[in-house]
């Protein structure tokens, strides 16, 4: 993994410039789970089983069939660090099941970073492509077109009638899992929230918190995804999401300018305080900081905040992650000292670009 | 015991972890143990997906419970893993673990997905004639909803697309 930037920089080059509906959607994902017809599954393989599926998907990659991403880094699980890891799992390029429990597992990464190639994670090749902003359509292209490539050069485990096969059977079928993460503050702060989420959850689609623990959402973020992958073809699936998806978008944007007609001062009063507390706090702990730079992303949004720049609050999420910290301030923290690192690499960032 | 990374809280969470036969423990706060996240297994849900597919397992029809014990030993002649292995883990250990299951298999497929036959995409290679079929059935499905969307125009191009692939069919 050459020069390392995969892990030093926050913010992915996929993540910076415009992208559609921006404003409530950070990202687009799909991921696509695949077997290698004549290998047992990673979980029931042997290590010489496991090597054998690394090598050979691995060889696509090298095999220059790729080259038309650009150049394609790949790397074996056991050449990083613990920390290189969950830097990695911090802007999602790895899953956390592949950076613990893989057995020979191994990654290749596009040089934008939005496309991550996983290998002998649960399935034995996980192909995921994020794009910025809402663009599912997009992202599926991306994905069925490296999907399509690797199809060329090894034979998937695939049945008439279960589709793709996969060791999970929440998977099988298309194989696909799409989402959207979507920062919905406005409609948590006007109570709205548990009413769209259970509708959404009513037709087929699963909602989680992104960074926070369980359903708990942190920083207003939700990722929005399709449960279901066998009995629907892939644009069915993308297309249930992604009208789904717009009609929470434009939900959030009408509880935004009802903020705005209806308490404007108070939604003004929250941004700029959690601006203040942001800018000179000595110590912030995860919670607080993913919450109040929700606030301040709102700011941005609304016009509340011309000084502050979006993508340095996209950078910032990632950046205040444990992993990033430790690294950022090159050993292990305990609790204290990372609330503290954190504050400081807050505040040092809002004052350069204030 | 005070937490070992912030030694400040009471420690509140334990894990012991072997790793080829090398024991590990740890003892930490529920504020150190969010923080490290994923690092540690188990800490961030209890409760997994596969856990609640081996429940869907168990949920037998009724009069069945006699063929259950028996299935429990089924064993896939591709990778080893038995029928019981299976639903405790909820994951399948190889393709052929499909077809060695298949019969016990529709009933979950159909409480996870609502569904038991994939209609999505098919590999170019292995694909041949059930990719054309499945095309088909697609275009069809589209056709019948422009239909319904009073789109008669496009209904009529996608009619038209349908025939020359039902040609191609028939012609090998």
């Amino acid at each position: 993994m050459g020069n390392r930037k995969y892990t030093a920089e926050a913010l992915s080059p996929w993540m910076k410039g415009e992208a559609p509906d921006r404003d409530v959607v950070l990202s687009s994902r799909v991921r696509i789970a695949r077997n290698l017809r004549h290998l047992p599954f990673p979980m029931m393989a042997s290590a010489a089983q496991s090597v054998e599926a690394m090598e050979r998907l691995l060889q696509v990659g090298e095999s220059g069939r790729l080259s038309g991403l650009g150049e394609v880094s790949s790397v074996r699980l056991t050449e990083l660090s613990e920390l290189e890891k969950q830097v990695l799992v911090e802007k999602h390029l790895i899953s956390p099941a592949l950076a613990n429990h893989a057995q020979h597992g191994a990654l290749m990464l596009g040089p934008g970073e939005d496309i991550s190639l996983m290998v002998n994670e649960e399935d034995h090749l996980r192909i995921q492509c994020l794009h910025a902003g809402f663009q599912l359509k997009e992202t599926w292209d991306t994905a069925s077109k490296i999907d399509d490539i690797f199809e060329e050069a090894v034979d998937y485990a695939f049945d008439e009638k279960h589709g793709f096969l996969t060791s999970c059977p929440t998977n099988v079928g298309t194989g696909i899992r799409a989402s959207v993460m979507m920062h919905l503050p406005a409609l948590v702060m006007t109570g709205q929230i548990n009413r769209i989420l259970s509708a959404v959850t009513q037709v087929g689609l699963a909602v989680r918190g992104v960074y926070g623990e369980g359903s708990e959402a942190t920083g207003n973020l939700f990722q929005v995804s399709n449960q279901i992958t066998l009995g629907q073809s892939e644009s069915e699936i993308i297309d249930h999401l992604h009208a789904v998806a717009r009609q929470i978008i434009e939900h959030e944007k009408a509880a935004r300018a009802r903020l705005m007609s209806d308490s404007r001062l108070k939604v003004e009063d929250r941004v700029k305080r959690s601006f203040g507390i942001l800018s000179y706090a000595a110590m912030i702990d995860a919670k607080e900081a993913s919450q109040r730079l929700s606030d301040l992303r709102l700011g941005v949004h609304l016009g509340l905040l011309p000084e502050v720049d979006e993508g340095m609050l996209n950078e910032l999420l990632v950046s205040i992650q444990p992993g990033f910290l430790q690294q950022a301030y090159g050993e292990a923290l305990d609790s204290d000292q990372r609330d503290m690192t954190r504050a400081q690499m807050i505040s040092s960032r809002l004052a350069t670009h204030a | 015991m005070l937490c070992q990374e912030c030694g400040q809280r009471p420690a509140t969470l334990h894990f012991t972890k072997y790793v080829n036969g090398e024991k590990t423990e740890l003892h930490i706060c529920e504020a150190c143990a969010r923080e490290k996240g994923e690092l540690i297994p188990g800490s961030s849900s209890g409760f997994s997906i596969h856990n609640l597919l081996s429940g869907l397992m168990d949920f037998d029809p009724v009069g069945l419970s006699g063929a259950k014990a028996q299935a429990q030993t089924l064993r896939c002649e591709g990778c080893g893993m038995t029928y019981g292995q299976f639903s405790k883990l909820g994951r399948f250990g190889c393709a052929r673990c499909y077809k060695q299951f298949a019969e016990r298999l529709d009933p979950l497929l159909k409480r996870v997905h609502g569904n038991t036959v994939h209609v999505g995409k098919v590999p170019k290679r292995a694909g041949g004639l059930v990719r054309l079929r499945r095309e088909i059935d697609g275009l069809k499905r589209e056709m019948q909803s422009r239909i319904e969307g009073e789109d008669f125009e496009s209904a009529a191009d996608l009619r038209d697309r349908i025939r020359e692939l039902e040609r191609e069919v028939q012609n090998g």
